[in-house]
């Protein structure tokens, strides 16, 4: 009966989203408070009823409950019980489910949190978060019903896909779903304030803590997207280029470039009506790609559910909100006009030049990604863009972002000058190019790749410290430490999020450039040499799993015969879904990670067995744990907590 | 469910795709043939180079790319003869000629734009202060934006 209870709340949400895209939108036009106010209550009952909705979904995973479709469809009672949990977003039903929750979820904290908003911009913003909730409920109501019963329930369920059962992948989702939905917020903002008719700087303050939230949430999520890759499907590849991931890409970029603008926008008035279009396009990256992940328009490794109809529709949202906010932005661009003026060489100029390389990184993305649909469509070309082009046509973009990083977060505002930073740049110039030959000389005869990483890397990390040092002021050290220490959360932030970003930069060069191979057929108890680590294949046993029979091999490594420590890749075989998989064992290090696979039996004997050792690896992904933990700590800088409540509520403007 | 069959076929198993007995002898051959192989998308599966597919197509491919470099072809010949049997749609680099060239000159060309754009902004007449803001409202403005 919870079931049905679970989705007749999914209904009586849709009616209040309606409520409060209509109700306090009528409110702010007319002037009339308590329309307006309906905006707080109506936001909140729409979480209490989503959640609702989910728990009772949960709770059909988590006690097996295979009369509902969805469950019987991706669960099974051996399955391990994390397992249980995130089946429910590891379906595209569920997923949507946890896709309108978020939706709630940012709409009841902007109507908690944002109590000092002006009245009528509050009232407007929450409006146009309800009226995104309405249009994904109608698509789960009408298209995508998780709460499908089977009149019959049969007695056990058909698992969840084998790969989507890891720790990786169970938190993966969610993550890159709060960036996603995130992005809503700024897109509501941007909405709001064009129909408020008014961009200020207050707007960009307000707008700045939702934006590096969605950031951050989406660089976790992409991050564990990639870690998953990189010890699940067995070639230790992090990035493939995939549609899927390029739609997770593209808004991060965009959300990027906005972080940036909004920043501008804030200081120096100026920007607005670039910075409302990053705005309304971060948000449309995101529902194209909610459009690719569900339509299967573009084959994909990780295509989800593949459904023209779902496609369709999705694509009609995307087509009435990005049309509808850019239309309304073409009508009132002449209430964006800027005013803050900056010299050619300045912070300002610096801040756009990040912009241009950002979106014009993130247009790479998008056409490389749809590319094949319009040379298939419009010239009959079936022809495919792989990671080749991507690799030539969008690295050059980070390339000069990153060159360019460090020279322009030690400009001033207005007219800038690099000045006393002048000294410790060339210094940082001559470390960066002494680095990189280094790495040159270590590893003779490899691809450049590596040592303009190094170079890069150094650069930009050294660049972050740079700025940070100089933020502290003069005198003696001891003084600028204190200062330091002092310096706002947000330059901290900053200076953390730069620093990953060298890291990152650095990683993918290094283990590009530097990866070391080994693939052959080794016999039970043979030892051979792969780079400066000694193998040895130990044994190939049988092991039984919870849901799962899996083929162990035990490897014994050292390495320049020092301690040796052992490896246990596995072939697995999910009985109940017919499938196999693979899991690597890596030996993580700070400096390479050790990474083995364990093949097929070979006709002759003895297994093939791949041995990788890649160096750096972990920075990768360590880099884009200090880019959100940069976010984090800008997060919660004392003048973003403030500017929540900001403009004062008196400002409302004229009819 | 539908949904899980897709996945099924699309994830080709990920378990190994260059097997040992496929290596060449010759480490320089094989290299190269790393290489093509990596630059060749798996015709049956989704968005996979045949150096990552399990799949037994990509896998005849692979043997017979290496047929081909032993019999002395170029890089370039191997990778003609592949697109002649199975169409562009295995070349994972798409090829620079007729509308392509849209693809691959559309970023840089948007670069230019953006940067002379960019440059314009910059250097505009900017006009001088918000009229929109009555005087008490710059002030609380600033008072705010210096907190």
């Amino acid at each position: 009966m919870f079931i049905e209870l679970a989705h007749f709340a999914l209904i009586l949400a849709l009616v209040v989203a309606l409520a409060q895209t209509v109700v306090p939108m009528v409110g702010a036009a007319r002037g009339w408070r308590g329309w307006m106010t309906f905006a707080e209550p109506a936001a909140t009952s729409q979480l209490i009823l989503i959640s609702f909705s989910f728990a009772v979904l949960t709770w059909a995973f988590v006690v097996s409950d295979f009369s509902v479709e969805l469950v019987y469809a991706n669960s099974h009672t051996a399955k391990p019980m994390l397992y249980k949990i995130s089946g429910v977003w590891g379906n595209h039903e569920g997923s949507m489910l946890l896709w309108v929750l978020i939706l709630a979820l940012f709409g009841a904290f902007a109507a908690w949190f944002g109590s000092n908003l002006p009245a009528t911009l509050r009232a407007r913003v929450l409006a146009v978060q309800g009226s995104i909730s309405v249009a994904f409920l109608v698509f789960i109501l009408f298209t995508s019903n998780p709460f499908v019963r089977i009149a019959v329930p049969p007695l056990n369920g058909r698992d969840l896909n084998p790969l989507l059962q890891d720790p990786g992948l169970a938190f993966h989702p969610p993550f890159l779903y709060l960036g996603y939905v995130g992005l809503s917020m700024t897109f509501s903002f941007a909405v709001a304030a064009l129909i408020e008719g008014r961009v200020d700087a207050a707007w960009g303050r307000w707008v700045r803590p939702w934006t590096l939230a969605a950031w951050m949430f989406l660089t976790v999520g992409i991050a564990l997207g990639s870690w998953w890759a990189y010890y699940e499907l067995g070639w230790g590849g992090f990035w493939f280029w995939d549609p899927v991931e390029n739609a997770s890409f593209m808004p991060w970029l965009i959300a990027a470039a906005l972080l940036h603008s909004a920043i501008v926008v804030e200081k120096r008035e100026t920007l607005k009506s670039w910075t409302i279009l990053l705005a309304i396009l971060a948000f449309g990256f995101s529902l194209l790609g909610a459009f690719i992940v569900r339509s299967g328009v573009l084959t994909s490794v990780h295509a989800f559910a593949n459904d023209p109809e779902r496609g369709m529709l999705i694509l009609l949202i995307l087509g009435v909100y990005l049309g509808g906010a850019l239309t309304l932005f073409a009508a009132r661009a002449g209430v964006m006009q800027s005013h803050g003026a900056f010299g050619t060489v300045s912070r300002e100029s610096a801040l756009v030049l990040n912009n241009i390389l950002l979106a014009v990184s993130a247009f790479v993305v998008f056409i490389g990604t749809i590319w094949p649909l319009v040379a298939e469509m419009v010239f009959g070309r079936t022809l495919s863009v792989g990671p080749p082009f991507f690799d030539a046509a969008f690295t050059p973009f980070m390339v000069l972002l990153a060159i360019a990083l460090p020279l322009g977060s030690l400009l001033a505002w207005k007219r800038g000058k690099l000045g006393r930073a002048k000294g410790p740049l060339v210094g940082l110039v001559v470390l960066s190019v002494a680095l990189a030959l280094l790495a040159y000389a270590v590893y003779a005869g490899r691809s450049m790749v590596g040592p303009a990483g190094v170079a890069l890397g150094v650069w930009v990390v050294g660049g972050a410290v740079l700025d940070l040092w100089m933020r502290a002021g003069r005198g003696p050290v001891g003084d600028r430490l204190r200062r330091l220490v002092r310096l706002p959360r947000g330059d901290w932030g900053k200076t953390v999020a730069h620093l990953g970003m060298g890291v990152t930069i650095f990683g993918i060069a290094a283990m590009t450039a530097w990866n070391v191979e080994d693939i052959r057929a080794v016999n039970i108890g043979e030892s051979y040499d792969v780079d400066n680590y000694n193998v040895t294949l130990t044994s190939v046993d049988a092991v039984k799993g919870p849901n799962y029979d899996s083929t162990m091999a035990v490897l014994t490594i050292s390495h320049n015969g020092g301690t040796p420590f052992i490896l246990t890749p596995e072939k697995r075989f999910y009985p109940v879904a017919q499938m196999p998989t693979t899991e690597a064992a890596i030996q993580n290090g700070i400096l390479r990670d050790v990474y083995v696979v364990i093949g097929d039996p070979q006709a002759n004997g003895g297994y093939a067995v791949r041995v990788y050792i890649k160096p750096f690896a972990n920075w990768i992904w360590g880099g884009a744990i200090l880019m959100s933990l940069g976010g984090l700590i800008s997060l919660t800088d004392r003048r973003l907590r403030i500017a929540v409540g900001a403009r004062k509520q008196s400002t409302v403007p004229a009819e | 469910m539908k949904w899980l069959a897709v996945i099924l076929c699309l994830w080709a198993v990920p378990a190994f795709a260059v097997d040992p007995s496929e290596v060449l002898d010759d480490p320089v051959l094989e290299e190269r043939a790393r290489d093509i192989s990596q630059g060749l998308r798996c015709p049956v599966c989704q968005n996979e180079s045949i150096d990552e597919s399990n799949a037994p197509i990509s896998r005849e491919l692979r043997v017979l790319l290496r047929e081909r470099l032993l019999a002395g072809d170029t890089d370039a010949e191997v990778r003609d003869y592949l697109v002649a049997r199975f169409g562009e749609f295995v070349l994972l680099e798409p090829d620079r000629s007729g509308v392509n060239v849209i693809l691959w000159w559309a970023a840089p060309t948007l670069l230019l734009l953006a940067l002379a754009i960019g440059w314009a902004v910059i250097r505009r007449k900017p006009t001088d202060r918000d009229p929109s803001l009555t005087e008490e409202e710059r002030a609380e403005l600033n008072r705010i934006l210096d907190s």
